[in-house]
């Protein structure tokens, strides 16, 4: 069962990473990274179930606060130097 | 009971890989920026609770489920919050949502 | 069970090569910034999923976290366009890499495979220490002994490299102070962000103090702790100014305590020395060589996260004093 959960998040992991690809706008790209580092989360939580070693809850902990602060730099430097075009691909 | 513990964690579990799957879905298929931002942010937290919520009946009383119970409380302050972050981001430095009709279009129908 | 593992390993490298071809690939700075991060995400992720706890943890924190930002100040200051290039015929490039990649292949028919037990690396040093180690040092993560006690000049190395950037950004950049006429013009107030960061930072702190000590028994250690701390600062200076965060944490602390930090690693060295065993020899600390490990590990980690927590914050600030604008 955890095997088909881990299958299921490296799915959207996946797609969210086409959306980062593609993504013509920047924040587009950003709402990516970050829904890319939550899913990140569950795989390791969802993984240190399925090997039997649920020490890699740390792990995961730090991942979700790194993403969100991450999230945080790349919004805060976006405001202070706006790039030329912001709506489309610079 | 193991049986039905058993049960329900399989469906939480499955429940939150489908929301997922169903949140980069949207993420993809949406036309435009602020759909997409709901798409995800949305299926995001509660796929975050039910998968979280089908490890924790699995493991029973023990420091993994609390810090499970951790992460989840983490991810649901600041998923939202980023969402927020983001959108503010957005809406400030010019991005506008495209609308149905034109915004003339609906301040002259808003008027008659 | 191993068909899972395969798959997962599969998957996972794919979306790795995926997203370096993007990243060569794009155009716009920002966009390769943010791939970066994700590529490190995903490199933290197969690291996960091989059973190297410390070493994911570690790219985690500073591969997703630290190296995104310093690089969004440096593309801050050096500007998000890249250069357009002349372009030049591919022919001669993609021989001499097809070359050197046909080579290499060559060169790895030899090696034994991938996780073979009987390999050369695995007969050296590596029994003695997965045998040895619970008596001899006696904490139950092996990767920090390792890294700590058997291994202590490396560690030091790389405290003292890592001082060494330090120097080298200071004495090249430098931290600007606002010498001129202080303009406090307010910075957007964004109530929400604001209240949630001081709700958030404590925390944060928190936990950097729960991965220092906790490395002896679970994944963590000095380094992990010291870029929580220093993100945890970063946070702080992101959603108030920066002249909040220079308040709270002077440079000139920092600068002190950044050189403590080394100080207190080689201090720990000659103390063993004085004490009549060699440089770094735990053994001769206390009554008893295990106590006398564990104080060491725990006394040099210490020093670790210090410096690394400083040097860390130092670089953000002097990076982020470049701007034109308040923040």
């Amino acid at each position: 069962m955890f095997a088909v959960t881990c299958l299921a998040i490296l799915v959207v992991m996946g797609i969210a990473l086409a959306r980062a690809f593609i993504g013509p706008t920047i924040y587009d790209r950003i709402l990516a990274v970050n829904m890319f580092g939550t899913k990140t989360v569950l795989f390791i939580a969802v993984y240190g179930f399925l090997t039997e070693r649920p020490e890699f809850m740390d792990i995961a902990l730090i991942y979700a606060l790194i993403n969100f602060v991450g999230v945080i730099v790349v919004l805060k430097f976006v405001e202070r130097y706006p790039p030329n075009s912001a709506h489309s691909d610079e | 009971m193991n049986f039905i513990i058993d049960a329900l964690s399989w469906g939480c579990l499955l429940l939150g890989s489908f929301l997922g799957i169903s949140g980069a879905i949207g993420i993809f298929s949406f036309k435009e920026f602020y759909s997409r931002v709901q798409a995800a942010s949305v299926t995001d937290t509660l796929c975050v609770f039910f998968i979280m919520l089908g490890l924790i009946l699995q493991s029973g009383f023990n420091l993994v489920s609390v810090k499970l119970i951790i992460a989840v409380g983490l991810l649901w302050l600041t998923g939202p919050l980023a969402t927020h972050a983001l959108v503010r981001s957005a809406y400030l430095t010019g991005l506008k949502p495209k609308l149905s009709i034109t915004r003339k279009e609906s301040a002259k129908r808003g008027k008659s | 069970m191993s068909n899972i593992n395969l798959l997962i390993d599969v998957v996972l490298l794919t979306m790795l090569v995926l997203t370096t071809i993007a990243i060569v690939r794009l155009d716009s700075l920002f966009a390769i910034v943010m791939l970066t991060g994700v590529f490190s995400l995903l490199a933290a992720n197969i690291f996960v999923v091989l059973d190297a706890v410390d070493v994911a943890f570690t790219e985690a924190a500073v591969g997703a976290g630290i190296s995104t930002v310093l690089m969004l100040a440096t593309i801050g200051i050096t500007g998000y366009e890249q250069k357009r290039r002349r372009k030049i015929s591919w022919i001669a490039p993609l021989t001499v890499v097809m070359i050197t990649g046909a080579v290499l292949v060559y060169g790895t028919l030899d090696m034994p495979a991938f996780t073979d037990p009987t390999a050369p690396i695995h007969q050296h040093v590596a029994p003695r220490f997965i045998n040895e180690s619970p008596t001899e040092v006696g904490i139950p993560n092996m990767v920090t002994s390792v890294l700590a006690s058997y291994r202590g000049y490396d560690t030091m190395g790389e405290v003292i490299v890592v001082f060494a950037a330090l120097i080298g950004v200071l004495s090249l950049l430098g931290i600007r102070r606002n010498t001129e006429e202080y303009e406090y013009s307010e910075p957007p107030a964004r109530p929400v962000l604001q209240v949630m960061s001081k709700f958030l930072i404590p925390f944060i702190i928190l936990f950097a103090l729960y991965v220092q000590f906790h490395g002896d028994f679970g994944p963590g250690g000095g380094f992990q702790a010291g870029v929580i701390f220093a993100v945890a600062i970063i946070l702080y200076a992101l959603t108030f100014s920066q002249q909040d965060a220079m308040d709270l944490v002077p440079p000139k602390l920092l600068k002190i305590l950044a050189s403590l930090g080394v100080l207190i690693y080689g201090g720990t060295g000659v103390v063993s020395m004085l004490k009549g065993g060699n440089f770094l020899d735990y053994n001769v600390l206390a009554h008893d060589p295990i106590h006398g490990q564990h104080y060491g590990i725990l006394v040099i980690e210490f020093g670790v996260g210090l410096t690394v927590a400083c040097v860390m914050m130092l670089i953000f600030f002097a990076f982020i004093s470049r701007g034109d604008k308040n923040p």
